[in-house]
């Protein structure tokens, strides 16, 4: 800790009882008003693989990658590189028909 | 919008900079600048992130804003502002695992004294037990100590220290029962694979060279009750004629320094009514007379006596504390002895951020046993049907044990949930509040400003040693102390 400092034997167990805490809580509870926006829409669908927990962390949930790929590419906005699906590569997921399963079949896509 | 609020603390400053005493975890925690800043803003009302960012951020920084209230409500300094119908559950009433091992058993080997203290809360006017013409015999049998001790050794459970205090009435007037309970004790105590550690409280007049030197001998932890200089002395401590003691005990005393130099010997001080000099009691008692350690308890009574301390009086009392105790702290810094041992056993709490659910071992860790073999709460009960625990033949009755703990727990003292002094007060000596109020499940309302004025104090003199000198603070670490008996 930065701005306080255990300073009784209770302090230091409080201290080292919250240290090991879950990742994600360790995240500043509020995103600051100034930093970048992180869309919320996702974490209102019941789609396991994106919701937050409790304090806005993720880190700490357990759906494989794929389902996540799968969920905000096609019901949300997506934030990394996937095809464009409308234009230039409406095939890109034929072959995958479960995500779980197939996901080693969605092939690279070049321009 | 999620608004932040200021968990229960208090705060104080020592070495000229913040601390928080946290409630109800007893932990302490030394503030910067942001931290400060935030603590004293949330504690005026809720502010949200927004708000704080407002009035801080061009001081303080986004970020140093940000990382603090992380790090404040990690410790549960500050936390979301409870909404109304969603409060914090309120605190789980946890009870000690048991069967909880007994620490400590007081001995009261008589009921009978040779002075006649006009305060005194076993004769006086204030008493529990009738020692004059109750049915309790007057002595304790050679045959009812064994068996507190053979009581003793069972319920010290895994512990392997057992503390015997010896205690009265005058506990010297049955030297007989207690030379033969201490070897009786060591013998046991050896078989069994236990150390017994003894000690006693005794007002010092029928001391004599066989008495110190067996105490010397043995090892025997004293504690002397002394109130102060002749005149403070004789004002309340007098013979059955009225004459004062001073004379009498004095010399003895000195005698008892002088020979028994095995265990550190400290003066118990009773503080009640009148111009109160501790200073100068504090001066006579460890230069003059030279006790290794002097502690001062008000007089327990009932509001309405004479020698009771008013509420000035309870101010003046802290203010003298207050010079005593930031006395101690200068000489503790230079790793001096000093020997004002309220300072020191509080500051022993305070370093251990213990947090009571009940204000003392009473019931608990410690038991007084009377002179018939009766067990009760403590000392201070010995005797009292309506506070017995058991005997020492039969054992500690353990539903009685439960309903008493059940009854006194802090979770049932609604008087003491907003106070910030709960977690060592606990609500005050359970005799106490039975002299005051006729019940020793009532928290102790009479004293509370003197707790929270001396916790304070002493929360400073803990703030200043853990700047100026920490190393004087690593003596209390796992330091188990047996119960103090007064």
């Amino acid at each position: 800790m930065k701005h306080l400092k255990a300073v009784n034997s209770k302090a230091d167990r409080v201290d080292r009882a919250t240290q090991g805490d879950v990742v994600a809580l360790q995240r500043p509870p509020q995103q600051p008003e100034s930093g970048p926006h992180i869309p919320i829409g996702c974490s209102l669908v019941f789609s396991p693989g994106w919701e937050a927990d409790r304090a806005g962390g993720t880190a700490g949930l357990c759906q494989p990658v794929e389902r996540d790929l799968f969920d905000c590419h096609i019901g949300c906005y997506w934030p990394a590189q996937v095809p464009d699906q409308l234009n230039h590569a409406p095939d890109w997921t034929s072959k995958c028909a479960a995500a779980q399963k197939d996901w080693r079949k969605i092939d690279l896509v070049f321009p | 919008m999620i608004s932040w609020a200021a968990r229960e603390h208090h705060r104080f400053e020592a070495a000229g900079r913040p601390f928080v005493y946290l409630v109800p975890s007893a932990a302490i925690f030394a503030l910067d600048d942001t931290a400060d800043a935030i603590m004293r803003r949330l504690t005026e009302r809720p502010y949200t992130r927004e708000e704080l960012e407002a009035e801080l951020s061009e001081r303080h920084g986004h970020e140093e804003l940000d990382d603090t209230i992380h790090e404040l409500a990690r410790v549960r300094a500050i936390g979301e502002l409870i909404v109304p119908g969603r409060e914090d559950k309120p605190q789980p009433k946890i009870f000690p695992l048991t069967p909880f091992p007994l620490t400590t058993m007081v001995l009261n080997v008589t009921n009978q004294c040779n002075l006649s203290c006009t305060y005194c809360y076993e004769y006086s006017e204030d008493k529990i037990v009738d020692t004059e013409n109750g049915k309790k015999p007057k002595f304790m049998s050679e045959e009812t100590a064994r068996q507190s001790v053979e009581f003793m050794l069972k319920e010290s459970g895994d512990n392997k220290v057992a503390h015997i205090t010896f205690f009265g009435g005058e506990t010297l007037l049955n030297f007989p029962v207690l030379k033969k309970t201490i070897a009786y004790a060591r013998q046991r105590g050896a078989e069994v694979g236990k150390e017994v550690d003894f000690s006693l409280t005794t007002n010092g007049t029928l001391l004599k060279p066989e008495i110190i030197e067996f105490l010397a001998e043995n090892q025997v932890g004293v504690t002397i009750s002394i109130d102060g200089p002749r005149e403070v002395q004789d004002k309340f401590r007098v013979f059955h004629n009225g004459t004062g003691s001073y004379d009498v005990v004095a010399p003895k005393i000195q005698e008892l320094l002088k020979r028994h130099r095995s265990r550190p010997i400290g003066a118990r001080v009773t503080l009640t009514s009148g111009p109160l000099d501790i200073k100068r009691i504090y001066r006579h008692l460890t230069e003059e007379i030279g006790f290794w350690e002097v502690g001062f308890a008000p007089v327990t009574t009932s509001p309405n006596r004479g020698h009771a301390i008013s509420e000035q009086g309870y101010d003046d009392m802290l203010g003298q504390f207050r010079d005593l105790a930031y006395e101690f702290l200068e000489y503790s810094v230079e790793n001096r002895h000093h020997g004002f041992s309220n300072v020191k056993e509080t500051l022993e709490e305070i370093h251990k951020g213990m947090s009571k659910a009940f204000p003392c071992g009473a019931g608990l860790g410690l038991m007084g046993v009377a002179t018939d073999g009766d067990v009760a709460l403590c000392h201070r009960f010995a005797g009292s049907d309506a506070h017995k625990l058991g005997t020492v033949a039969d054992g500690i009755d353990r539903n009685a044990q439960h309903a008493f703990l059940d009854k006194h727990h802090i979770a049932n003292k609604t008087d003491c949930s907003a106070c910030w002094a709960r977690p060592l007060c606990s609500g005050g000596c359970y005799h106490e509040a039975h002299t005051r109020y006729g019940e020793t499940t009532r928290p102790n309302l009479h004293y509370c400003d003197w707790i929270r004025g001396w916790t304070d104090v002493c929360l400073q003199i803990y703030g200043e040693l853990s700047e100026r000198n920490p190393a004087f603070l690593a003596q209390f670490d796992d330091k188990m102390a047996a119960e103090r008996v007064s």
